[in-house]
């Protein structure tokens, strides 16, 4: 094992973010951020699907036979979402509400695939466990960042917390309307991807081609 | 030849080496600003022209300046003649009683004046955020300061509402120059305008402040809505039985933002910038062909609950931002096809989509700027295909 578990686990925080160096998971990333809130709790239940799901396919993957695997893995999958959806149905039902579709579409998220393919078929339960769990973590860490300028910019408050009182409450603060819109959460990703490449060049890919010189050519 | 030779002594604390390298791009913006840019070609073919990218963008703002006039009186027009039921009000009223101009809407100077008191702030806000920017990232990323800003915040502060708040118009400009260009590389490389990606950005985050009925003339408790809101509500017909006439319109007396009003200002404009070759036909004609096609076959459908449906195209040309567009921002060469067959469908793609806008969707009474975004982010793609039909077409030639 090239990676220590403290690795696997802080390795997909910044140096090998999903939703930044990979760019998985977009789109339940521009659609669940308009909150702190409901971030947080979309990061939860996808840190949640990550691990298991990978720790279960860990388990079962010298049984998984290789023609199928997708399938079984989609089965693995979409029995954690719904028991994650159950569960926020019964304990958190207005976060559910506004989450609608997205928890549902956790089953197609790119990252819970992607880790279960790259990682969890080839390496034991507990490393795919942590493997998961970092992952989750890094996709979590991006939600709450975009939520918290799109929470803060957009309507004001933090976690439901009013920060800047608006206008239409008698404050001061004219509240960004575009911020609350999906597309803005392509800025800011786009935004926080440059600032991350621009404090680690490593990342920055190579260029596909070279625009020539006149002097060169 | 004092200010020459002053320059010439500075140069080299400039260059490599120099004790103030850093702030090159300053000196060369400074300096080709005032002389014609050293620069030349090093490499073949040298072809010459004398027409370069300083000329250029001079030449566009040249052309902006019918609409400069015609916006600021009309502005001052609009705000004299509701002060005349509502009274005087704000801070531009108290300069312009203390300096005795007054507030006579028949008097086309203190009309100009007063306009000019609503555009200036806006125009210098714009030019110093903007120019921060410009500078920033030029020294930075060590290329020019480049003279296509001056073109970016002359149309930026033309398309802006009268009243827009300033810390708004830098938000604003910031934006479209940071997002709209200078990610992707800066001046040529832009595949948006960033003037409308600013006004865009504006319109989406502060709808109340950028569309509605009370911003055109900015005094308190007049209430104005634009032609198209207008039209979008009762019908073109509508207009005309509010006492706005085509050529009013036309004229440019009407509300909307600063420089838009005017179409016969833009089309003055158009006129030089063809002239100049700056502004390439094609676009123009395939703009106005998608425009007049698509609203003549409404016009001939009908609809029995949307009256846009029986707008004509000599309306459309002549409300809201349409002229506008055409003549400054469909015709932008960076953001436009490269290809001749491109520019005409570039050109009717624009113009379609305009009217499409317009009418179809009601959410939105003006089209113009996120027509020219859309066919912004197709031009790249619209090029590939002629580009490729060309490759196939000699290759069968010559098979």
């Amino acid at each position: 094992m090239s990676q220590t578990r403290k690795q696997m686990l802080t390795d997909p925080l910044v140096d090998n973010n999903p939703i930044t160096l990979q760019v998985l998971g977009i789109c339940s990333a521009l659609a669940v951020t308009s909150s702190l809130q409901v971030a947080f709790v979309m990061s939860l239940a996808v840190t949640f699907v990550t691990a298991f799901s990978s720790m279960f396919i860990s388990i079962l993957r010298n049984q998984i036979p290789g023609s199928i695997r997708i399938i079984v893995q989609m089965v693995i999958i979409a029995s954690l979402v719904i028991v994650v959806d159950q569960v926020l149905k019964a304990y958190a039902f207005e976060i559910s509400k506004t989450l609608s579709v997205f928890v549902g579409l956790i089953i197609t998220n790119c990252i819970v695939m992607g880790r279960a393919e790259a990682f969890a078929m080839k390496n034991p339960p507990i490393a795919s466990f942590i493997d998961g769990v970092g992952n989750g973590l890094g996709y979590g860490l991006i939600l709450m960042l975009v939520g918290f300028f799109r929470e803060l910019f957009g309507s004001g408050s933090l976690f439901g917390i009013t920060i800047f009182q608006t206008v239409n409450n008698g404050g001061w603060y004219v509240p960004n309307g575009m911020l609350l819109l999906p597309p803005s959460a392509f800025f800011l990703i786009g935004l926080i991807i440059w600032a991350f490449r621009s404090w680690k060049p490593e990342q920055v890919e190579e260029r596909e081609f070279k625009i020539q010189t006149v002097e060169e050519h | 030849m004092g200010l020459r030779s002053f320059f010439d002594r500075i140069e080299p604390q400039f260059l490599k080496g120099g004790r103030f390298e850093k702030y090159f791009p300053v000196y060369e913006m400074v300096e080709s600003f005032l002389y014609t840019p050293k620069t030349v070609t090093t490499a073949a073919p040298h072809a010459r022209s004398y027409v370069d990218m300083k000329r250029i963008m001079t030449y566009v703002v040249i052309a902006t300046i019918p609409c400069i006039l015609v916006g600021l009186w009309n502005i001052g027009y609009q705000v004299n003649t509701a002060f005349e039921t509502l009274g005087p009000s704000g801070w531009r009223a108290l300069v312009l009683d203390t300096f005795g101009i007054g507030f006579n809407a028949s008097n086309p100077f203190a009309n100009f004046l007063h306009g000019a008191l609503y555009f200036l702030p806006i125009y210098i806000t714009t030019l110093v955020v903007g120019g921060i920017w410009e500078v920033l990232f030029a020294t930075i990323r060590r290329h020019e300061v480049n003279e296509g800003f001056l073109v970016t915040s002359m149309l930026y502060a033309l398309i802006m509402p009268p009243d827009a708040p300033l810390w708004q118009v830098a938000l604003g400009i910031s934006f479209g120059v940071v997002i709209g260009k200078e990610v992707f590389g800066g001046t040529g490389k832009n595949f948006l305008n960033p003037a409308l990606t600013g006004r865009a950005f504006l319109y989406f985050a502060y709808p109340a402040n950028m569309s509605g009925d009370t911003i055109w003339t900015p005094v308190d408790g007049f209430s104005g809505a634009t032609s198209l809101a207008i039209a979008a509500a009762d019908g073109y017909q509508e207009i005309i039985a509010r006492g706005t006439t085509w050529m009013d319109s036309f004229i440019g007396v009407v509300q909307g933002s600063i420089g838009e009003t005017s179409a016969l200002a833009c089309f003055i404009g158009l006129v030089f910038l063809l002239i100049t070759k700056i502004a390439n036909w094609r676009l123009v004609v395939g703009c106005l062909a998608g425009m007049i096609g698509f609203s003549t076959l409404l016009n001939v459908i009908g609809s029995d609950t949307n009256p846009m449906f029986a707008m004509p195209w000599y309306w459309h040309l002549v409300v809201g931002g349409y002229a506008f567009g055409l003549v400054f921002m469909v015709t932008e060469p960076v953001s436009a096809s490269h290809t001749n067959l491109g520019r005409y469908i570039y050109g009717a793609l624009i113009g379609f989509m305009v009217v499409m806008i317009r009418v179809v969707n009601p959410a939105f009474p003006e089209g113009m700027m996120l027509a020219i975004l859309f066919g912004n982010v197709f031009a790249p793609l619209i090029d590939y295909f002629v580009v490729q039909a060309n490759i196939r077409r000699r290759a069968r030639r010559d098979a």
